[in-house]
């Protein structure tokens, strides 16, 4: 934890308040995200209960499994989340825009212009905590091998037709939540804990409902007590008044409401099973109807908080102003949500079950270049974020003081200009350091020269002042001038081509294998 | 032990690195070496005898500053063997030292250097070298500090390689989360040797058994806190290496600690305990001013029993700190006591480099927690194990108390081979010894 964020959680202690962290929303936000608020059966990986789901936040769409452990209903309640999530997806991936990058012609080996489809906006997907996004992630791993009826008729146990897809998007979704400043999968409480410092320490910030009480108290009391409520207040029948955000249950609602519910449930089903008469039976599937219901009952009371909580968040993260830069970095998200409608389209297997050595590499080398991108975006974007990043040395604000041209010693001279400058900051600057600052948006470099005094520094400029002898106007800092200066750099260089799959060296085991992967096989643990 | 030769020893170690890299039949040879144990030296050997045998060499190491030193080395044992320096399009991308050096070429294109016996270059920028023929052999220096995905980059130029590196010192990091591969053979951030081995289980793995720059006060610590299973020797007994003062101790207790360390090898400054913010202002005061004393009562060094006493300057003392803001801090107490020319960096940036005496920030000091970071085996091991004659370790009180409030909670990966000792075991013996050599500091 930085400084600065650390006396924000002190002050937010004394005052009972979340403080802010950032003047500016430094996620895009969609117009129309969709909200998804997952739950897990206790004790069965995988085994979805129930999710509230939908764009709208007065109309969430109610999904649940009333015997979690039976196959077929899973994968009814995994049809009907496909139904949910995938017109949805659908909708954005058929309105394009033609836009023109360069390519590397694989012939040539020469950069060319090309014309590109770009998907003018992607499907956001957002979910109450990070828990929420590994779980969605791990729904993704369990559909995307899935074989329907159509794709393999011999295989037992077919998954209805549009689940494996929904599979490879929500595994897409979770690998591009890996990448640092990605949106097109977001957790809430991650969302708001990058805004506000909450007086709790930030696993506790984990619990959806305690951080929100501490942002945005109920009837604007104390934001600690209103989140110790959050955690621990229970009724008269020994229940969570806001139920945790999941995909985890409370163990008091799993025992005494849960458990009793589908118990019934399994009792009316193996009645009904047994009913040798169509009078009786129809009794019976009366009777299951009613069951079903008070399960869905049930879960609704766990689902209902966390997803008005959710919607909460968003409005008040949407009064925040988007940074920026936050707006450049969702078209990279475009970016990858068309490239993988278009891997999609191309038909091409799922995403196979573990990286390769060079896909790995490649992951990892763009998510460290975005790390380091989003640190100084960040900054960049944000007065509050660089006032933490100036606390620690690694930038200065600084006013001009006096200008003095000077030039380099060749043939066709460069200007060079050394500034002075006065500063109250302290950057932990050592001989010829670069210092980056921000013109037009685009880094402009200088080096350090020398301290003068303990506020006074010296800085020589370096580029970006045009071709000529003189600089370009406004190229140049003038007496007066007040700038923000970073000692990180505002873009990150890309990396060295590394090699194709099918070229991985000895050193990494060589090739691997071309075949697509097969589903996973049907064990005895799949069977109820 | 006794009639442990460690120069015989450490001759037939590498006599047997060298006939398995020059006559073996595998395409990798694995060399583990402890800190100061003759790594650059055995490069150098290496490379002139692969050079010898007309077999062209690429060399990789890890940082420009490694591969100027790696240049000056090989053209200071055989001025006559040209060397190319592949180095990078940035300003002074080189030592202006190799400007001196007359079979030394320079350039950022490895066109330029082809038909070179040896060329050297950092793994950074051989990344990026395309479209010419495959070298015949290759050297990966500093090979555990190395990322696997570095490895992968480069591992298409060469056909076989003489990894060397020292598996005790810091393991190569990223700045985002890598766990999605933990396990994988070719994770991509763990280290190069680590992928290496994985695939290629049969490769010769050999062992330097003789540390040239640790004292005979050191060894054993570094050896039993960071190698417990490969023990390694002091090439110097005790006795040998002596560190002295011209002017005597005023009572002080900089003075005394530094009597202490040059006494024993180490000197433990223990400050009251106190939690602090990163940069405590109060433990990087005294370990500015344990450096100003030490060179204002003029310390001499005698290396070996026959050596002439050297004087201990300023380039020769170092200070070691965990973090970057740590070290610049430091930097600056040391301009306002006006001390200059003294190295400070991070453990990171002080690896594969050596002084007379060093000065160690401890990585717990006045923390209230214990994080994996902080616990790091390889961050101690660097920061104790970078000086030829003592070591000042200046902390705060309270750091059993604190290890014995943060037991190691790092989840268990599967597939990944679990590293003896945790940095947990190796902060509480390095601390039990370091006591023993305890001068307690008062404001």
């Amino acid at each position: 934890m930085s400084l600065i964020a650390a006396l924000a959680r002190l002050e937010a202690v004394e005052a009972g308040r979340a403080r802010p962290l950032a003047t500016v929303r430094h996620r895009h936000l969609s117009q129309r995200p969709l909200v998804l608020v997952p739950l897990t059966t206790a004790g069965e990986a995988g085994a979805p209960l129930g999710a509230l789901v939908g764009t709208d936040p007065e109309r969430p769409r109610l999904l649940t499994v009333a015997q979690p452990r039976d196959r077929e209903l899973r994968f009814a309640f995994l049809a009907e989340l496909a139904d949910a999530v995938l017109p949805y997806i659908d909708a954005h991936a058929a309105d394009v825009e033609l836009v023109e990058r360069t390519e590397t012609d694989p012939g040539t080996g020469k950069r060319v212009k090309a014309e590109a489809e770009l998907c003018a906006d992607a499907p956001q997907l957002i979910v109450p905590g990070r828990a929420g996004i590994d779980f969605v992630r791990l729904l993704g791993r369990s559909m995307r091998f899935r074989r329907t009826a159509e794709q393999d008729p011999e295989a037992p146990y077919p998954a209805p037709p549009r689940v494996p897809l929904l599979g490879r998007w929500l595994t897409h979704y979770g690998e591009r939540a890996r990448v640092p400043g990605s949106a097109l999968l977001l957790a809430a409480t991650d969302l708001l804990g990058g805004h506000w410092a909450s007086g709790q320490s930030s696993l506790e910030d984990q619990h959806l409902g305690a951080l929100l009480a501490w942002i945005d108290p109920p009837g604007g009391g104390s934001g600690a007590q209103a989140a110790l409520r959050a955690e621990l207040a229970r009724d008269a029948a020994g229940q969570l008044l806001c139920p945790p955000a999941g995909p985890a249950t409370d163990p008091a609602f799993d025992n005494r409401l849960l458990a009793p519910a589908v118990e019934s449930y399994d009792r009316v089903r193996a009645a009904l099973g047994a009913a040798q008469e169509g009078a009786e039976a129809d009794g019976w599937l009366g009777q299951l109807s009613l069951a079903e219901r008070e399960i869905r009952r049930l879960l609704l009371t766990q689902l209902e908080p966390t997803w008005h909580a959710v919607w909460r968040g968003l409005e008040l993260l949407r009064e925040l102003p988007e940074g920026g830069r936050a707006a450049d970095r969702w078209v990279s998200d475009r970016w990858s949500f068309t490239s993988h409608r278009d891997r999609v389209l191309a038909g091409e297997p799922p995403q196979p079950r573990r990286d390769d050595a060079v896909t790995a590499a490649r992951k990892l080398a763009l998510r460290e270049r975005a790390q380091a991108q989003l640190e100084a975006q960040e900054a960049l974007d944000d007065p509050l974020v660089m006032a933490g990043r100036r606390l620690a040395g690694e930038a200065f604000v600084a006013e001009v003081t006096e200008v003095v041209m000077a030039w380099t010693e060749s043939k066709r001279p460069a200007p060079r200009p050394l500034i002075t400058l006065r500063t109250d900051d302290s950057p932990h600057l050592g001989e010829r350091v670069k210092v980056y600052r921000s013109l037009d948006g685009r880094p402009q470099s200088a080096e350090f020269v020398r301290r003068e005094a303990d506020d006074v520094l010296v800085l020589r400029l370096l580029d970006r002042m045009g071709r000529s002898r003189d600089p370009a106007e406004g190229s140049v800092p003038a007496k007066g001038d007040r700038i923000a200066w970073t000692l990180f750099e505002h873009d990150q260089r890309g990396g060295p081509r590394l090699p194709e799959p099918e070229e991985t060296p000895w050193t990494h085991g060589g090739p691997p294998g071309t075949a697509a992967e097969d589903p996973d096989p049907v064990t005895p643990e799949d069977l109820l | 032990m006794t009639d442990f030769d460690p120069a015989a020893a450490a001759a037939g170690a590498t006599e047997r690195i060298l006939a398995d890299t020059l006559h073996g039949a595998h395409r990798g040879v694995v060399v583990d070496s402890p800190p100061g144990a003759g790594k650059s030296t055995l490069v150098v050997r290496a490379a002139r005898e692969l050079a010898a045998e007309g077999r062209r060499l690429m060399v990789i190491a890890q940082t420009n500053a490694q591969v100027d030193d790696l240049v000056i080395r090989l053209a200071g044992q055989d001025p006559e063997l040209p060397v190319g320096r592949l180095h990078s399009n940035d300003p002074d991308p080189y030592d202006k030292t190799l400007d001196s050096l007359a079979n030394v070429r320079k350039s950022a294109k490895a066109g330029e250097l082809a038909g070179l016996d040896v060329v050297i270059s950092t793994a950074a920028k051989w990344a990026h070298v395309q479209g010419v023929e495959p070298w015949p052999h290759a050297i990966v220096d500093e090979a555990y500090q190395m990322r696997s995905d570095a490895l992968l980059a480069v591992a298409g130029l060469f056909e076989r390689a003489l990894f060397v590196g020292d598996p005790g010192q810091l393991d190569p990091f990223s700045i985002v989360g890598a766990e999605q591969w933990a396990g994988l053979s070719y994770d991509p951030s763990a280290s190069a040797v680590s992928t290496l081995l994985a695939h290629n289980p049969e490769l010769p793995q050999h062992r330097l058994p003789v540390s040239w720059r640790l004292p005979a006060s050191a060894a054993p610590l570094v050896s039993a806190a960071f190698y417990p299973y490969t023990p390694f020797r002091s090439g110097t007994g005790h006795g040998d290496r002596r560190l002295s003062f011209g002017v005597a101790a005023d009572g002080s207790a900089y003075d005394r600690v530094l009597d202490e360390a040059a006494e024993s090898g180490w000197g433990l400054l223990e400050l009251p305990a106190r939690h602090t913010p990163r940069t405590d202002p109060e433990a990087v005061r005294a370990v500015a001013a344990v450096v100003r004393r030490l060179l204002d009562r003029g310390g001499v060094a005698t290396s070996t029993a026959d050596a002439v006493p050297a004087p201990v300057t300023a380039d020769r003392v170092a200070v070691g700190t965990a973090h970057r803001d740590q070290a610049a801090a430091v930097r600056a107490a040391l301009v306002e006591l006006g001390v200059t020319g003294v190295t400070v960096d991070t453990a990171n940036r002080l690896q594969g480099r050596e002084f007379d005496l060093t000065v160690v920030l401890h990585p717990l000091s006045g923390r209230p927690d214990a994080t994996a970071f902080h616990l790091e085996t390889g961050r101690l091991c660097v920061l104790a194990s970078r000086h030829r004659h003592a070591c000042v370790v200046v902390c705060r009180a309270g750091v059993s108390e604190l290890l014995d409030e943060h037991p190691s909670t790092e989840p268990v990966q599967l597939g990944v081979t679990v590293k003896f000792p945790d940095g947990w075991e190796a902060m509480q013996s390095t601390w039990e010894r370091w006591s023993e050599h305890r001068v307690v500091w008062r404001p």
